[in-house]
């Protein structure tokens, strides 16, 4: 099968670490270093690496909507009880975690777009790092909420009291709580982690208009987790908050 | 390669309407429309969601076939949230099946 070649390629104008390992000529027509040789073109590669993360995030979607099903019936049995439970939760760190996911999914966006048109390598790390920050902002909030649930004995367990009038709903609301925040939280650290690669890989001259699917790919996996949010904070902080004044 | 190169004021847009989803859904949370509170609130959560879907993640930009799978996931999520409450919104309707 003869490999697309004719149409024209753009090399990467400066040298990266990857050029020198992988030379423009090994025994075959010399094509972009980054094309892997079951791939006939950038293009066909790139959409291929797309497609198979948006099948990983198919199965990540199974895994939140596992705990999402379980809220869904534990809230339908309870609900009273869950509408409770939720009031003990800061509404302000909620909202204000979600503005700083939303602000770090449009730094993402951005940062992906800095490769896609080339841009220089300083302005991909920044949006890199902005996403990054972000996401250590929202790390911390959550360490916040967490410590004021262990200050107030509201972590599920032994050590579970509750002043109001569904116990066990709001232990049951609380294990949810700390079962489905504590999920996105793993998935975020994971997220820092992966776009510490990614701003690494920016910092050598990796991405440019050829080549950026790593970026693409990354910022796939970012926005995933902002929905999940998204979502969690309706969910887990706005129950029913018309009935007390917070 | 390049792929589709859209134009910042678009990203600026979804952002701001992202924003302002935010924050309507905290303003109606406080205020008691009995059952409309949850439809509301969970309509624009998936909104904003389609939002992020199409135009951050470049959803509307990509191919049929990543489309079907994208579109795949979220109808698991409709048998799954679906078939189960239909189970238990159901139950005590007939007689004997409330456990």
């Amino acid at each position: 099968m003869r490999s697309a070649l004719s149409e024209s390629h753009r090399f990467p104008k400066i040298p990266s670490p990857v050029a020198i390992h992988r030379p423009a000529t090994h025994g075959h027509e010399p094509h972009h270093p980054y094309l892997q040789h079951h791939f006939d073109s950038m293009p066909q590669q790139a959409e291929a690496s797309t497609l198979g993360m948006w099948v990983f995030l198919v199965t990540e979607i199974m895994f939140f909507g596992g705990l999402f099903m379980a809220y869904l019936v534990y809230r339908h049995a309870s609900p009273t009880g869950f509408q409770e439970a939720s009031h003990h939760l800061n509404i302000y760190w909620g909202a204000a975690n979600t503005a700083i996911l939303i602000i770090s999914s449009l730094t993402m966006a951005f940062a992906v777009r800095a490769a896609q048109t080339s841009q220089k390598r300083q302005t991909q790390v920044f949006w890199l790092l902005s996403t990054m920050a972000l996401g250590a902002a929202f790390l911390g909030i959550k360490a916040i909420e967490y410590y004021d649930k262990f200050r107030d004995h509201i972590v599920p367990g032994p050590y579970f009291q509750w002043e109001g009038l569904y116990p066990k709903p709001a232990e049951q609301f609380y294990s949810l709580y700390f079962a489905m925040t504590g999920l996105h939280a793993l998935h975020m650290i994971i997220g820092i982690g992966i776009m510490t690669v990614i701003t690494i890989m920016a910092w050598r001259d990796t991405f440019d208009s050829d080549y950026y699917t790593p970026v693409e790919v990354a910022g796939l996996y970012w926005h995933f987790v902002d929905i999940v949010w998204i979502f969690l904070f309706p969910l887990l902080y706005l129950i029913g908050r018309h009935y007390h004044a917070a | 390669m390049s792929g589709h190169v859209a134009p910042k004021s678009m990203y600026y847009a979804v952002f701001a309407a992202l924003i302002v989803g935010t924050a309507l859904t905290v303003a109606v949370a406080f205020v008691d429309l009995g059952p409309l509170n949850n439809v509301l609130m969970l309509g624009i959560a998936m909104t904003k969601a389609l939002l992020v879907i199409l135009f951050f993640m470049h959803v509307r930009w990509s191919t049929r076939l990543t489309w079907v799978v994208v579109a795949s996931g979220f109808f698991w999520l409709l048998i799954l949230f679906g078939l189960t409450m239909m189970d238990f919104l159901t139950r005590g309707w007939v007689e004997g099946t409330w456990r």
